[in-house]
């Protein structure tokens, strides 16, 4: 404070001061809430205003209107597109949280070594993303890869996964299954916290292992499944370096998801207002399947304290 | 009728069998990618084997030769680091302060903006990708050679996830300690560096870990926002080998994958446990 400073601007500027005493939280959040608005809610809010134009990179906007929309559920490269995405979720994650629940479980009985197991699972997790597993995922499912090298032993002559409509996009799904690591270390210390009296009570009731992993293990672990499927389908939604590395999207489109349109129409093609309209096509898929699994977690997620969340 | 004991030793077997059988089956391929680095491209699809028989270097001689132009394996590596070093770093100083904020202090509108933060979450990354590239392209930072598209949103806690992460490992730090050090004269400020970031420093490691995997990882941001060959980070340059090679070069193609990803796999086997843990904690309280 200056000295010389006026009445008023002194007053001002402890009111200010004030303010800020009592919202220091504010301040500390400032950085997020930049970026925020910045980085995120602004694009949220123009890709959408975006999506009802025929806005070019190029040619800039021309006309208004729900063209796009039209196109996108009239054209058949779309709407397979959409389908081929929502197949891709559908099938992927559910499997992937039976694939990382099942090897969770065995782990967390007293395994020696359960160390090294878990690293081994979790490793593809890790790396899983990379355009490097891509590049080994093409390899292996060359018609003389890997994997036809195995069949082969077995005297079973392999298909051309990659070149196949029927298997291409189901190679893009085991990539993603393969990584099942992170959700397995999740289930792994929610199994963990299951407490152990439970169980001691049910085998004294003479429940068997079946019984006991549906009646107390999985209700307990129901929030982390919960979670689990949330986030893996959020994700599974937005799948593109497979497609896009392995496949480019073929043979004939079968492995074209929607995230490979967005990118082909917004930064190939620069048409910017498809490329949105399409991208808020699937925010509203994903939207969808998100609120039917919180509206549907009343019925089967079990929260140990009472008020529920 | 079998004893429990005998009953018990089957099930033993059968869990280790299960997590044997089941564990090679998802390294194998990690495997194999290795010994095909090692073996000649007329071996690498002759059989199945880990073992070359005619071990050769050839795939990695090869990997170090660039394809003419201004990039090579090892400068799109260096590429690849100088970026994510910087976002690694950004994210953990602008999510502590953040996750410090919410997790400290009561303000106005809290519990809201709270919520409007975890609700990014599940945001899909596709809706944004048109303005955005737009946005950063008027902030003259698309193809930036200090990959400013890539780094500066980091200095905003844009991955939330990182937030949510530490506010959860936050709520573990008992309050009395923020309190004692205010009455040791310390201000807001002084006690988020004094007192949390210390207790804080298990879940800092594990958010900088996770954000060194993921960047190192990101193909879609390079993608769109590296458009000079001499800036290519690594796997832009991993996919355009494999497409030049494609057919004919597999020992090099995957020698240049493998390498591409070894700065990643030092830090997996030395932070394993931080890993595992970071998850965990992001979750299971929640």
């Amino acid at each position: 404070m200056t000295p010389s400073a006026p009445k008023g601007a002194l007053k001002k500027r402890s009111g200010l001061s004030r303010f800020f005493r009592n919202n220091m939280g504010l301040v500390y959040i400032l950085p997020w809430l930049i970026g925020f608005l910045i980085f995120k809610l602004y694009p949220f809010a123009s890709s959408l205003v975006y999506s009802f134009s025929n806005f070019h990179l190029f040619k800039g906007i021309t006309e208004w209107g729900v063209m796009n929309y039209v196109e996108a559920f009239t054209s058949k490269k779309i709407t397979t597109a959409l389908l081929t995405t929502i197949k891709y979720s559908i099938f992927t994650v559910p499997l992937k949280l039976v694939a990382a629940l099942f090897i969770a479980y065995i782990l967390n009985f007293k395994i020696k070594g359960v160390n090294f197991f878990r690293t081994a699972y979790y490793i593809p997790s890790i790396l899983g993303g990379s355009v490097a597993i891509a590049v080994l995922w093409k390899a292996l499912f060359r018609d003389e890869g890997l994997i036809n090298g195995l069949l082969a032993m077995f005297g079973v002559q392999g298909p051309s996964w990659l070149s196949n409509p029927d298997y291409a996009l189901f190679i893009i799904c085991i990539l993603r299954i393969w990584q099942f690591g992170s959700a397995m270390v999740i289930f792994l210390a929610a199994l963990k916290g299951v407490p152990t009296e439970l169980y001691e009570a049910a085998t004294i009731d003479g429940a068997g292992k079946w019984r006991q992993f549906r009646s107390i293990t999985l209700p307990m672990i129901t929030p982390v499944v919960f979670y689990n499927l949330i986030t893996q389908l959020v994700q599974a939604f937005q799948e593109f370096n497979g497609p896009y590395i392995i496949t480019q999207g073929g043979p004939r489109n079968s492995t074209t998801l929607i995230s490979l349109l967005v990118y082909n129409f917004g930064f190939k093609q620069n048409e910017f207002g498809m490329a949105s309209a399409l991208s808020w096509i699937m925010f509203i898929i994903v939207m969808v399947f998100t609120i039917l699994a919180f509206v549907s977690q009343k019925y089967w997620v079990y929260y140990g304290d009472e008020e529920g969340k | 009728m079998i004893g429990v004991k005998a009953r018990n030793r089957i099930s033993t077997f059968f869990k280790y069998f299960v997590l044997i059988v089941v564990g090679f089956i998802m390294v194998y391929p990690l495997l194999w990618m290795v010994s095909a680095t090692f073996k000649s491209n007329n071996e690498i699809f002759s059989g199945i084997g880990l073992i070359p028989q005619n071990p050769t270097l050839d795939g990695y001689r090869n990997a170090m030769n660039d394809y003419g132009g201004d990039i090579n394996l090892l400068r799109s590596m260096l590429n690849t680091y100088s970026y994510v070093i910087p976002k690694v770093i950004f994210t953990i100083l602008s999510s502590a302060i953040t996750a410090y904020g919410f997790g400290r202090f009561d303000f106005k509108g809290k519990r809201i903006l709270f919520a409007v933060m975890l609700s990014t979450l599940f945001l899909p990354q596709v809706v944004l990708n048109v303005p955005q590239y737009l946005l950063y392209n008027t902030f003259g930072w698309v193809d930036s050679p200090w990959y400013l598209a890539l780094i500066i949103p980091t200095l905003f806690a844009v991955d939330t996830y990182f937030v949510f992460m530490l506010v959860q490992f936050m709520r573990g730090i008992p309050k009395e300690l923020d309190e004692a050090a205010q009455i040791d004269g310390c201000n807001t400020f002084q006690t988020l560096v004094k007192v949390i970031a210390p207790m804080l420093k298990p879940a800092l490691v594990s958010c900088a870990l996770f954000q060194f995997m993921w960047s190192s990882n990101d193909f879609m941001g390079p993608l769109l926002y590296v458009n000079t060959p001499a800036k290519y980070p690594a796997a832009i340059f991993v996919k355009l080998s494999m497409d030049a090679d494609n057919g004919f070069a597999w020992n090099r193609v995957l020698a240049i994958s493998l390498i591409s990803i070894i700065p990643s796999l030092i830090v997996f086997f030395a932070a394993q446990n931080q890993f595992i843990e970071g998850i965990s904690a992001g979750s299971v309280k929640g």
